[in-house]
């Protein structure tokens, strides 16, 4: 074990060496590196599923093992992981479910498919050991301080399960000797992610007390003040996480604002692809964020709208063929010109002199 | 003489050509290229494994053969079609348009802006697309003659020699130097960054590759520059089949001004031409044997260009266009032959040049 750590530092170090980068000019060691094993990287953190658990008829969860660049998630962190769909890849965030102090370094991910997301329904279509993904570093400050208060309230509502869990794994790891009360809505009991383990781990806890709220079954009630008194009187005592749907999320922030507890709440939004919005009519803002530049969509290309907005992106041809003007549209929705087809991809590089913002647009410009 | 609207016909049906390639790419096309780039570098651990032993002469003959292959596949139908963004949809950095450098000394960046939207946009217009002779040959009757083009095949086969770095200096725009138009201070960027990517990649053929072979240095650094000049007589060659054989057409500024969509495509019909060849051959050309499918869409994957070039000639038949194609032997000749004619000054009282039926393009269509 401890040879073969030797023997994987050294050779990382002869790898990222100038002689060895010198010799792989002008692609890079990475390219060659994928000939003898497709996870190896010098930098870029790559992972293979290796278990796909299907817990809830709308849910996949998958386990992944990473290569050595993957530098561990704090609990309660997400990736983005990108998946190759028909030739194209696609990113999207996911949080990490498992505990930060998982013995066999393995990554678990669970995501609720949402019907009109190519990433989620790929996934639970397609997912199968072997499967190769590309991951970020973890990020998210959605995280535990470096000292734990006694007393923690975990709240969340459907598939905002994951990084919830991933806060309740960790602590238990840790031996967390505190008292947590956790808190999870959703619709049935059936539609509850981590249902037999969350049953299990109170079981044998009785500093932690699990509470399920069906929204489905007959008297049921969303999240109020007064539901949260009786199932935990001190919550204003406590520190707590809630992730979930934006209802959820605000009827908690509206709470705790009201109390005048708010810095003592740690919220985890998910942020959805964005919708088209319209591509009749040009509406929407179309910002330029490293100019730090706005303007009203007037319907005409992202080039066009940049030059009149006072910026000069880099272009050729304007008629689409060169791709000199190729750039990173963050975030919305955005129409080719040419064919009218629409993508909403976040992160995407397109064309700017034959793209036109349909709605709320991001660039790197 | 053609109409408005039947410009408009002809953009139109080739717009909707483009549209329905863009709307079938999907995995198919990802495994072929990723295939393509997995061949590629085995070509390339091969060869420079074989000429490590390179003073057996079958290692270093097989070494040879396999880094040439290797750098002909990095070029063509790897890095000249992946840096026209024929793969940006896939979203991998790897084979991304703007991310890509290749195994050449000419940096990729440079040669971007002179091919992907020079040579591209105005293609085969004359004092607008410096691929025409590329600054120093004379290629078209329209280039004015001077006595330097006395010289015109002498250069074309030094050009063709030392290819790879022919194609790095063409950025210095040679000829607005010696016209006075461009100052050799204004170069410093563009000569900065030539020397960064010559640098490396002679350190790695000429030195360092030869070194780790110990007393077979010699043998592989020689391998090494056949590798590099079996690339550069390919590329050179298949490259001028595209646009100079006999019977395509060049254009003058004045035709192109307020061009039309279908005009553009006209153009680029015309002024490019195909090499007969089998599916081997549209590998190791970069599928640049369908010069014309190329250019008529130069972002769509080189891999399509098979299979759309009977309808692109069909549309060319109607049109009444010529459609240039030919077997390799037949291009390279005319190409070669006209190298030589053009070193010599017109004839008084000439034929029609080669590009006499663009004047079919009406001035007044747009």
């Amino acid at each position: 074990m401890l040879m073969s750590l030797g023997l994987a530092r050294t050779g990382r170090w002869l790898l990222n060496s100038r002689v060895v980068s010198a010799l792989a000019v002008p692609h890079g060691v990475d390219r060659y590196l994928g000939l003898v094993n497709p996870l190896w990287s010098t930098h870029e953190v790559r992972a293979v599923v290796v278990d796909v658990a299907h817990h809830t008829a709308d849910s996949v969860t998958i386990t992944l093992r990473p290569n050595g660049n993957w530098a561990g998630a704090q609990a309660g962190q997400y990736v983005r992981l990108a998946v190759e769909i028909d030739g194209a890849r696609r990113t999207r965030c996911f949080s990490v479910a498992s505990s930060a102090h998982r013995a066999d370094g393995l990554i678990e991910i669970t995501t609720k498919v949402n019907p009109a997301g190519a990433v989620s329904r790929y996934l639970k279509q397609h997912a199968r050991p072997g499967l190769r993904m590309v991951l970020s570093p973890a990020e998210g400050e959605f995280t535990l301080p470096a000292r734990v208060p006694e007393r923690l309230l975990l709240i969340s509502g459907g598939s905002g399960i994951t990084p919830v869990m991933s806060i309740l794994r960790t602590l238990i790891d840790q031996r967390y000797p505190g008292r947590i009360t956790f808190l999870h809505y959703a619709r049935t009991p059936a539609d509850v992610i981590y249902r037999a383990e969350l049953a299990a781990l109170a079981a044998a806890r009785p500093r932690l007390t699990l509470v399920n709220v069906y929204t489905r079954s007959p008297g049921a009630s969303r999240f109020s003040g007064e539901r949260l008194g009786q199932v935990a009187p001190d919550y204003a005592k406590a520190l707590t996480y809630v992730c979930g749907p934006a209802p959820l999320l605000e009827a908690v922030a509206g709470l705790w604002r009201a109390e005048g507890i708010a810095d003592r709440l740690m919220i985890e939004r998910f942020t959805l692809v964005s919708p088209v919005v319209d591509t009749e009519n040009a509406v929407g803002t179309v910002r330029f964020t490293r100019s730090g530049v706005s303007a009203r969509n007037d319907g005409r290309t992202v080039l066009e709208q940049a030059e009149a907005a006072g910026l000069r992106p880099e272009h050729g041809c304007r008629m689409g063929i060169c791709h000199t003007c190729v750039a990173l549209k963050t975030i919305g929705s955005v129409r080719d010109v040419r064919n009218d087809v629409i993508s909403a991809e976040p992160d995407e590089r397109i064309q700017l002199c034959v793209t036109a913002p349909c709605g709320d647009v991001e660039l790197d410009l | 003489m053609r109409t408005p609207e039947q410009w408009d016909e002809l953009g139109r049906e080739l717009d909707a050509i483009r549209r329905e390639l863009v709307e079938d790419l999907g995995a198919r096309d990802a495994a072929y290229i990723r295939r393509v780039l997995k061949a590629q570098q085995w070509f390339e651990v091969a060869g420079r494994a074989l000429l490590w032993a390179g003073r057996f002469p079958p290692a270093w003959l097989a070494g040879t053969a396999a880094l040439s292959v290797s750098k002909i596949l990095d070029n063509m139908e790897i890095g000249h079609n992946v840096m026209h963004g024929q793969y940006d949809w896939m979203g991998d950095p790897a084979l991304n348009s703007k991310m890509f450098e290749w195994d050449t000394v000419c940096p990729a960046e440079q040669w971007r802006h002179a091919h992907n939207y020079v040579h591209h946009t105005y293609t085969n217009i004359v004092g607008k697309d410096r691929d025409i002779g590329y600054g120093i040959l004379r290629m078209v009757e329209a280039q004015k003659w001077s006595l330097y083009y006395i010289g015109n095949p002498v250069y074309a086969f030094l050009l063709m020699i030392a290819f790879e770095w022919g194609v790095m200096l063409h950025d210095l725009e040679i000829e607005k130097i010696v016209a006075g138009k461009k100052t050799w201070a204004q170069t410093k960027g563009s000569r900065r960054q030539m020397w960064h990517k010559g640098v490396k990649q002679v350190v790695k053929d000429y030195l360092l590759f030869p070194l780790l072979s110990g007393r077979g240095a010699a043998a592989t650094l020689a391998g090494n520059a056949t590798a590099n000049l079996v690339r550069n007589l390919w590329a050179f060659s298949i490259i001028f089949c595209g646009h100079f054989p006999d019977g395509v057409a060049d254009f003058t500024e004045k035709e192109c001004q307020n061009e039309t969509r279908g005009q553009w495509y006209y153009r680029q019909m015309l002024g490019s031409s195909n090499i007969d060849g089998g599916k081997l051959f549209h590998v190791m050309t970069g599928n640049l044997d369908f010069q014309i499918e190329h250019h008529l869409f130069p972002d769509i994957p080189a891999r399509r260009y098979q299979e759309i070039a009977p309808r692109i000639r069909e549309i060319c038949d109607r049109y009444g266009l010529n459609y240039n194609t030919g077997p390799l032997g037949k291009q390279i000749g005319s190409v070669w032959q006209k190298i030589f004619r053009l070193a010599l000054p017109p004839k008084r009282r000439a034929a029609p040049t080669d590009g006499h039926h663009l004047r079919a393009v009406p001035a007044t269509a747009a």
